[in-house]
């Protein structure tokens, strides 16, 4: 929706393609508060925070197809193909804007050894059972992986009545926000068990038994270690990946994350499609990802409208620190926001961005916390032939 | 006559479709909810061309018949079947012997096709493969296929043929007058029967004693798989074998027939009791992933997106068992389905019924006028033209909304597969491949259920995944 009020605002024509009934995505099943502090100074739950895009949406008389599937793309014929109960649609674009947004990790990724019982849900499952079907997914659970949408079930289960004896983590620190660990976890007396797996999942039709150890530095169980719990649901938290396959022959897709290659205007590797939000990296916060989805929208909309030629694109390299980047190139048309991911905790730091354009002193930084700052583009020499962006020891 | 077959994996089931072709009153039970679920689910899903069983056999003749026999009846049966070929590789000389030593029983085997390749021409072929192969024996008349597929496809046509199919019904005696079976005993109710198959996979030597019949003692062993994410693309074209030692085929890579990479099985002896064991180990995914990587090296491990584990009933001679007894008469076995039992499906079929029943039990059969070998399958507008899928949503707009986005199931094909019999979940998962893909259902399976629910008048709560007592919901928020 970000996307498609950036684009607007430049007055150019938009359809905004959704395949759920309702606009919003993962916003609508996320009935907690946080939402918006950033982006509209006010703290909002999920799906009042997609009401207020919505009202926007519609004042600026976007086109919205819901119920909407798009089955492939064919970006270099600048067409879409289009799913939805009343036929097959071939959309013609002069830009694109994906906004596709993640998907949860599921559980025979994790490799998890034992049964392949009922009662292990992903945390968005569990949450959309809870929040919107109104349906309870088990009686007793354990949690897997601190990351947000797991922080956030465990208290939400608790409040529901479901008792949640747990919550394991492989890192030795949370995934999620520090704020989400004391309101979610600390508040309700919810053990977290770091630096632990799961080991074994066992049950016979139901889940009845989740084995847990204690892991090395290298993620392996440490023998003699291990708990046993009795539960009848396991929530898994275990990552989100962006979804990007619909474009996987066509731009470039970082191979790890699998997240969209853009630049600071939501530009891919080609010049008329862009992407934004959690399709390019996993963001902790909506208002990123609605100020990245307006520019990537408003950039599109100037490459539709034939106002600007791509700028040279100055490549982003991440330092031996940083977990997670974007941008990963500059173009000089708009401000460099950038955020970074650190790969593990770190205390009196610098983060720097050369050569020589920013530095900001942090006392601690951690992964589960986004850094983010913006460099105004006249700050950045358009001769550069690369950026490097680092987080050092701070020797002063 | 009536004919009662036990057991719907895919040896009853090919059985049962053959027999449809006969004027007889024919009864299919099967335990589980579903046909296939039992060792037919989890397998390699290879249609193997036969090299390597050793000649004289059972296994061995069934085999590559039963390969020569696959393309026409999936065609029948509306099942993909695709016949991509298998690289045995080999990275010694002494490996490169037994190479020589399989392309001789394949001709003993009579089966077609077969060709020593070098290094070039395998890795022209297979550019992924570990570059240290030296040579390999290609079999171009190997296939893969959707294993429960076939079974449920056959079921399928049995009972458009006149058959009874009756789920959730497991065997649990039998009722013999005068060295003659009278009636199979069920958990439910009390068949008539003349003629009894035990096609009941990992318990056919269990169902045999309740006969008083003998039938070699089974003991499982079992076969762990890791499955890769047909987002990963094309790892392997065609199914990759490293050389087989006495005792097993290996650890493979193959696609599977939807785009996906399937890696294993290993093989671990269990005891008898063990004959539903069918978790994965820790040990037993380490072992799969470092042997297929050692034949295909950079396996995507960020994209495997589920595992799971099969059961080979294995018997002291590591043949089939099929025989029709005479006391009591009419008993007919056809277990100890190891490998290559999916292959050799429909060729046991037809030795059943054209062979033994004739001539073993002097029983003639008549065939019926208007057998009709065709199957309808549940229509995949995904897979056909924009335009037919446009025609087809015009017709019910059910075809156009997408439940499963990852494999693009249409509601109506949710709705068909549960007026076909789906049940649960797993049953809907099977049939139609939702919730099979990347998210595993992680965005669907609340409208799966609440499908299933409306199709059968259940309670959402009421909705299982799969077998008895695998609930998934736990009552209500709040009234
Ligand atoms: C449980 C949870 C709790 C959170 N808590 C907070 C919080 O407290 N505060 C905060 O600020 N942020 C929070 N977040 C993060 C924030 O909500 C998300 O980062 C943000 O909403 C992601 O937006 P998106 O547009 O990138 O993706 P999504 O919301 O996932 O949207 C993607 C949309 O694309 C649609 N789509 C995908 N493919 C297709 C296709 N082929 N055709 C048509 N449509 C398609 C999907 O249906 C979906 O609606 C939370 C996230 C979760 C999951
Ligand atoms: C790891 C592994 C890999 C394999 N790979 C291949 C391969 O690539 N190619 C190949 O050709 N073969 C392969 N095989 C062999 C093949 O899978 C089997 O031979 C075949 O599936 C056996 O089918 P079935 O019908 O005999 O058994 P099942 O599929 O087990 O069917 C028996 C059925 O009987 C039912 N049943 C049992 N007891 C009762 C009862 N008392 N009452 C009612 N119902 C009952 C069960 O529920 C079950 O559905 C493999 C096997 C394994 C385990």
């Amino acid at each position: 929706m970000a996307a498609a009020l950036g684009a607007a605002e430049q007055g150019v024509e938009v359809l905004l393609v959704e395949r759920e009934d309702r606009n919003g995505g993962v916003l609508n099943q996320c009935i907690h508060n946080g939402f918006g502090l950033h982006y509209f100074r006010e703290e909002l739950t999920g799906p009042e925070y997609a009401e207020r895009f919505m009202k926007l949406i519609e004042s600026r008389n976007i086109r919205t197809f819901t119920g909407a599937h798009v089955w492939k793309l064919a970006p270099f014929e600048n067409t879409a193909f289009i799913v939805s109960e009343s036929g097959i649609y071939d959309v013609y674009f002069d830009a694109l804007v994906v906004t596709t947004g993640a998907r949860e990790r599921p559980f025979g990724a994790l490799m998890i050894p034992g049964d392949r019982p009922a009662g292990i849900f992903t945390a968005g499952l569990a949450q959309r059972f809870v929040n919107i079907e109104n349906h309870l997914p088990g009686k007793r659970a354990l949690i897997l992986g601190s990351g947000d949408i797991g922080l956030i079930m465990a208290r939400r289960l608790t409040l529901e009545g479901m008792e949640v004896v747990g919550v394991v983590e492989r890192l030795p620190y949370p995934g999620g926000l520090e704020r989400n660990v004391q309101q979610c976890l600390v508040d309700f007396d919810i053990p977290l068990y770091l630096s632990h797996t799961v080991t074994g999942v066992e049950g016979k039709g139901r889940l009845e038994r989740v084995y847990i150890s204690e892991v090395d530095d290298e993620f392996k169980p440490v023998k003699g270690t291990e708990k046993v719990f009795e539960v009848d649901t396991l929530i898994l938290s275990v990552g989100l990946i962006p979804q990007t396959e619909i474009l996987k022959n066509f731009v470039e897709i970082d191979p790890k994350t699998f997240g969209f290659i853009t630049s600071n205007t939501g530009r891919t590797s080609l010049d008329s499609v862009f992407a934004a939000g959690n399709d390019v990296i996993i963001y902790d916060l909506v208002d990123y990802v609605s100020t990245e989805g307006y520019t990537a929208g408003k950039h599109a909309a100037l490459h539709a409208l034939r106002k600007v030629t791509p700028s040279r694109r100055i490549p982003i390299i991440p330092g031996e620190n940083i977990g997670v980047l974007f941008p990963r190139f500059y173009e000089e048309q708009e401000d460099l926001r950038i955020y970074v991911r650190v790969r593990k905790p770190l205390e009196n730091v610098r983060v720097v961005v050369e050569p020589g354009i920013y530095s900001r002193k942090f006392d601690r930084v951690a992964p589960n916390e986004m850094i983010t700052f913006t460099i105004p583009s006249e700050k950045i020499p358009p001769s550069l032939n690369r950026i490097l962006v680092e987080v050092e020891k701070d020797e002063g | 006559m009536n004919v009662v077959v036990v057991g719907a994996g895919i040896v009853g089931a090919a059985i049962a479709r053959k027999l449809s072709m006969y004027d007889l009153n024919l009864i299919i039970l099967e335990k589980q909810p579903e046909a296939g679920w039992g060792i037919t689910k989890a397998n390699s899903g290879i249609v193997h061309a036969g090299y390597d069983d050793p000649p004289g056999t059972l296994r061995a003749s069934l085999c590559s018949r039963g390969n020569m026999m696959y393309e026409e009846m999936c065609k029948q049966l509306k099942v993909d079947f695709k016949r991509i070929g298998s690289l045995v590789v080999a990275f010694t000389g002494d490996e490169v012997k037994v190479l020589h030593e399989l392309m001789r029983r394949g001709e003993l085997n009579n089966v077609k096709g077969l060709k020593l390749l070098d290094r070039e021409e395998v890795l022209s072929l297979e550019p992924r493969l570990n570059g240290n192969v030296i040579a390999a024996l290609y079999a171009e008349t190997a296939g893969i296929t959707e294993p429960w597929m076939v079974a449920i496809a056959c079921v399928e046509n049995a009972v458009q043929n006149g058959a009874k199919f009756l789920p959730n019904t497991k065997v649990i005696g039998f009722e013999i007058v005068k060295e003659r079976i009278r009636y199979v005993l069920t958990d439910s109710d009390k068949i008539p029967a003349d003629v009894v198959i035990n096609a009941t996979g990992m318990e056919s030597d269990l169902l045999a004693k309740l006969a008083g019949v003998y039938h070699p003692p089974l003991h499982p062993r079992r076969g762990q798989y890791i499955l890769i994410d047909k987002n990963a693309g094309n790892i392997v074209n065609s199914v990759i074998f490293p050389t087989p030692t006495e005792d097993s085929k290996g650890i493979l890579v193959l696609p599977t027939v939807d785009g996906g990479t399937l890696i294993g099985p290993n093989a671990e002896d269990l005891s008898d009791r063990e004959r539903e064991s069918v978790s994965t180990t820790l040990e037993g995914l380490r072992e799969v992933l470092e042997k297929a990587s050692h034949l295909v090296p950079h396996l995507p491990v960020n994209r495997v997106i589920k595992t799971f584990a099969g059961l080979r009933p294995e018997t002291p001679s590591k043949d089939f068992y099929i025989t029709a007894e005479t006391s009591p008469w009419g008993f007919v076995n056809v277990g100890g389905m190891r490998s290559p039992g999916l292959t050799a499906a429909p060729a046991i079929a037809e030795y059943v019924v054209e062979y033994l029943i004739p001539e073993k039990l002097h029983i003639s059969l008549t065939r019926k006028k208007d057998f009709n070998p065709e199957r309808r399958k549940i229509p995949h507008p995904a897979d056909s033209t924009p335009e037919k899928w446009h025609e087809m949503i015009a017709r019910d707009k059910r075809w156009g909304r997408i439940v499963c986005a990852c494999n693009e199931v249409t509601e109506m094909e949710i709705r068909e597969a549960i007026r076909r019999g789906a049940r649960t979940l797993d049953a809907i998962k099977f049939r139609t491949r939702a919730m099979f893909g990347k998210c595993q259902g992680g965005f669907c399976t609340h409208r799966i259920m609440k499908i299933l629910a409306e199709e059968t008048g259940q309670a959402l709560e009421d909705v299982l995944k799969a077998e008895a007592g695998s609930w998934i919901l736990n009552g209500k928020v709040r009234p």
